[in-house]
């Protein structure tokens, strides 16, 4: 109670140093909660994002290119393969679902993905969860029908009965506009997957497209694959990965894409040490607020301890003062990490079509505040112990 | 019964010469219950740490302070300031009020460090000193005569046994002197507290039926400067 009442007091007393200090605890604490959080999130949003398949085969080339392109629909296609190599392993045995696609045309930066009607019918993107539509109905596998994800049909403000010409290529340029005329029949659901971001076609619709080479009408950007069992993959890596040389068997999709984060460990670790030394400097700041306002407070500790405070009273106020600016400024970083999470999600969101929740509980939310206030009361013994040490009768002035 | 017993009491301090230079030596001093006590002495005759040392904030060289019996020598230091805490109200010349605190935590805080602080007692001590109206107010936002009237709230709220007042009326005009020093005076007879002032002021010690001569008590042959 007593010691509540000399913290707050010199808080207040003190309150430029408080809110600075405790402004910069909030930064540096928004900062580590959010590296941690977001990094951690974003790697195992995306590595769960297999959007139902187990494996991506496509034309020879890089499956972490394959898997970028044809499952979070970023990145341009390594290639193509022909009709026959999607018959084969459609009807494989070991393949449980095989779904062709074709990329190549955009609208207004929003990729058109050319697929057929049992991606919705028959694959769940997530378990227990299969595409649905809000508006409108499924294409038409024989006209020039859309089906547009959530996303997409918000930001291109599409609605059923709309119409559009698709552009050639996966970046929008207005001079690769193609004649073909798109009416809209049905916007998804939200998935929070990257299939928001996607305007689906019927799979003929974009290897017909006028200005596409007529020689390729049949081939295939790559087949999604859902496969029967682990061994099947074993199998079918085998086949097309190991003794094939003309195709490349991306399985299975979450290790590919959580290598893919494995090769930018070595930023998110910088970010991590960033998030340290700067966790580090702002506790120093605690430091070096109190312990620089120690001189001017020699008096008073003069008096309290003329009145009776015992020198572990005084010592325990100083490092309360620390843990209380500490615990304040632990408690804006979250509005922060608020901040800065929701900006960076916006991005994601926009960008990739992966939906991140900065409600979404991680340990860091409990251990930076620990670790900061822990390292406050650290910091805070030093101006503490020369409180600790103050002279009483030397600070007592004048003397008579 | 003494509230206060001095033997043999023996303070130097360095000197800047390197020499050690004693500033109080007391062969006997006493002070009753309920009493109270002037002592006159010119600035820097010893008389603060005559206070300091009755205090417990300063250790004593040699000899024995008992204060309601009890040997400030024989305690650790945390025991002296339990005892300080618990027992001796202390008035300063410089009033020493906290400035980042209201009256009301300054009165409250005097009581804090012995007991469980009463607000309700540091209210009405306050009413006492006829600042009902200002409990609020910051120590800066009073004048000094108010202020040494909160100080003189300060060193009752624990109920002391005994007050030491250290040149309480020396910042102060000679008008709010004489009040302020009834009021200290009343209020320790009102609360049983015993009075040992200390001052250089003819004025002051004029109203104390007899008081003393420092250099009668302490034979240090301490004359002027420091401390």
């Amino acid at each position: 109670m007593t010691l509540w009442l000399l913290v707050r007091r010199s808080l207040w007393q003190h309150r430029l140093s408080t809110v600075v200090t405790a402004a910069s605890v909030a930064l540096a604490g928004g900062l580590w909660l959010s590296v941690w959080t977001i990094k951690d999130q974003a790697s195992d949003t995306f590595a769960g994002l297999d959007s139902g398949f187990d494996a991506v085969l496509g034309a020879r080339g890089s499956s972490l290119q394959l898997v970028l392109n044809s499952v979070f629909h970023l990145e341009a296609s390594p290639g193509n393969l022909p009709q026959e190599d999607y018959r084969d392993i459609r009807d494989d045995a070991r393949v449980a679902a095989a779904i062709p696609i074709a990329v190549g045309d955009n609208y207004r930066g929003y990729r058109l993905v050319g697929v057929t009607t049992n991606l919705f019918t028959d694959i769940e993107y997530r378990p227990g969860q299969k595409y649905r539509t809000r508006y409108g109905r499924w294409f038409d596998p024989r006209r020039k029908e859309a089906v547009v994800g959530s996303f997409a049909a918000r930001r291109l403000k599409f609605k059923p009965s709309d119409t559009f010409h698709p552009y050639h290529g996966l970046v929008f340029d207005e001079k690769t506009r193609h004649q073909d005329t798109y009416v809209v029949v049905g916007v998804l659901e939200p998935t929070n997957t990257p299939a928001d971001r996607v305007i689906w076609i019927p799979l003929a619709g974009l290897q017909r497209m006028d200005g596409h080479d007529p020689a390729a009408v049949n081939d295939l950007s790559a087949v999604l694959l859902k496969l029967r069992s682990a061994q099947a993959g074993f199998h079918l890596d085998l086949r097309y990965n190991k003794q094939g040389n003309r195709l490349t068997l991306a399985w299975p999709i979450d290790r590919i894409v959580a290598q893919l984060f494995e090769k930018f460990s070595w930023f998110s670790r910088v970010l991590e040490l960033i998030a340290y030394l700067v966790a580090l400097v702002a506790v120093g700041s605690v430091l070096t607020g109190i312990y620089n306002s120690m001189n001017g407070r020699r008096r008073d500790i003069a008096i309290l301890r003329a009145l009776g405070a015992r020198r572990r009273t005084i010592f325990a106020a100083v490092v309360l003062e620390s843990v209380a600016i500490a615990a304040l400024g632990m408690a804006a970083a979250f509005l922060i990490y608020w901040l800065v999470f929701s900006a960076v999600a916006a991005v994601l969101r926009s960008e990739v079509g992966v939906a991140l929740s900065a409600a979404h509980w991680h340990p860091v939310m409990l251990w930076a505040p620990i670790s900061v206030i822990l390292m406050s009361t650290l910091a805070g013994s030093i101006p503490a112990i020369k409180a600790y040490r103050t002279n009483v009768a030397e600070n007592l002035a004048p003397i008579s | 019964m003494p509230v206060l017993e001095i033997r043999q009491l023996k303070k130097a301090f360095p000197a800047a010469d390197r020499t050690v230079r004693p500033i109080i030596d007391i062969p006997e001093f006493a002070l009753e219950s309920e009493t109270e006590a002037a002592l006159r002495g010119a600035s820097g005759c010893g008389k603060t740490t005559f206070l300091n040392l009755i205090a417990g904030l300063v250790p004593a060289d040699h000899g024995s302070i008992r204060l309601e019996g009890q040997n400030l020598a024989a305690l650790s230091e945390a025991g002296r300031d339990r005892l300080r805490a618990a027992r001796i109200g202390y008035i300063f010349q410089t009033f020493n009020l906290l400035q980042g605190f209201t009256c009301l935590e300054n009165v409250v805080l005097g009581m804090s460090f012995g007991r469980k602080p009463d607000w309700n007692r540091a209210r009405s001590l306050l009413q006492r000193m006829d600042l009902g109206n200002r409990i609020d107010y910051l120590p800066r936002q009073l004048s000094t005569g108010q202020q040494q009237r909160v100080a003189t709230a300060r060193a009752l709220a624990s109920r002391p046994r005994l007050v030491l007042a250290d040149e309480p009326t020396g910042n102060l005009d000679a008008a709010n002197a004489r009040a302020v020093l009834s009021l200290i005076r009343e209020c320790c007879r009102e609360n049983g507290a015993a009075l040992l002032l200390t001052s250089h002021d003819p004025a002051v010690l004029a109203q104390f039926d007899t008081p003393q001569e420092f250099s009668e008590i302490n034979r240090s042959p301490t004359e002027g400067g420091d401390p």
